[in-house]
């Protein structure tokens, strides 16, 4: 069974998310993002993944949301309405949870220790750190030694991701430099 | 009848799902695109919501070891939810960049606009 804590701040992440659906400022939306975002860390807390828990409210309330307006501040910050019915994609989204609700029907309940998650590899991490063979925080020793090469993936796709941002305003300022696509754009938003 | 407990032991799973149908919905019917790349980061929270909520034991402790607990969470979901996490910030920041290309170029971030612009072409 779930505790009042966790059942109150899923709550108020369900209403967030109804926020972000509704609101068409998009100033609004990131703002409620940033809330979205501390909420799930609390969330995660609550979890037991203290780690993970730091890195959101650090990574997805700090960074994303400051690179968020940043773009805002680059594009405008209005948001339309849109031109269309929003039927077919209220359909697609309804039979998708129907879809997955239907998937939970089998699970193992919430918070038991003999699911089968908690049978196979976990035992062996806490039975490590028990014998000092890996520090006591499991999470780093997993991150850094254990899953070593996942992390490296992780720097690479970061690596790429950087490459990727650079390259792509680099063809920004070469552009604005010879044609006429900056001052067209400025002239729109003005 | 309704199994209210059952319902309450799946709680979890019910919210995740909400947030991750909700994003889906941004991803589709909203034409602004950093709407949508928020749509996207709604839907890629919900998947850390997927992995961490299994890994919890009820009485359990955060997976630091100490000799004063017998019982842990399951620290592997947190490992690879980490590494998610950053991932995730790599492709928001790349997909913004995108966007203020496309700010640039069409005047515009709203779909539908620029499918105009590109069809008066």
């Amino acid at each position: 069974m779930i505790t009042f804590i966790q059942g109150v701040l899923l709550t108020l992440l369900a209403a967030i998310t109804i926020a972000i659906v509704r609101q068409r400022n998009l100033f609004g939306v990131v703002i409620l993002a940033g809330i979205y975002s501390f909420l799930i860390a609390s969330v995660m807390m609550v979890l037991d993944a203290v780690d993970v828990a730091m890195t959101e409210a650090s990574v997805g309330a700090g960074i994303s949301t400051v690179v968020l307006l940043a773009a805002l501040h680059l594009t405008g910050s209005r948001e339309y309405p849109p031109a269309h019915a929003a039927l077919l994609p209220l359909f697609v989204s309804a039979v998708t949870a129907g879809a997955l609700i239907w998937g939970t029907a089998e699970l193992p309940k919430f918070g038991v220790s003999h699911a089968p998650i908690h049978q196979n590899t976990a035992p062996k991490y806490i039975e490590d750190a028990a014998q000092h063979k890996m520090p006591p925080n499991m999470v780093t020793g997993v991150l850094a030694d254990y899953r070593g090469y996942d992390t490296l993936g992780e720097t690479t796709v970061i690596f790429t991701g950087g490459i990727g941002v650079m390259l792509i305003m680099r063809g920004r300022r070469r552009k604005s430099k010879g044609s006429d696509a900056k001052s067209k754009s400025r002239e729109r938003s003005a | 009848m309704i199994e209210w407990e059952m319902i309450a032991y799946h709680y979890n799973y019910y919210i995740t799902i909400f947030l991750m149908v909700s994003g889906l919905y941004i991803v589709i019917a909203r034409g602004n695109m950093i709407k949508k790349l928020i749509g996207l980061g709604l839907f890629q929270t919900s998947v850390y919501l997927l992995y961490l909520a299994p890994g919890k034991i009820i009485g359990g402790t955060a997976p630091i070891y100490d000799k004063a607990y017998q019982v842990y969470s399951n620290p592997l979901p947190h490992v690879l939810i980490l590494t998610a996490i950053v991932v995730g910030v790599a492709t928001l920041a790349v997909g913004l960049a995108l966007v203020v290309r496309i700010s640039e170029e069409y005047g515009s971030i709203d779909e539908d606009e620029i499918f105009e612009q590109d069809e008066d072409q």
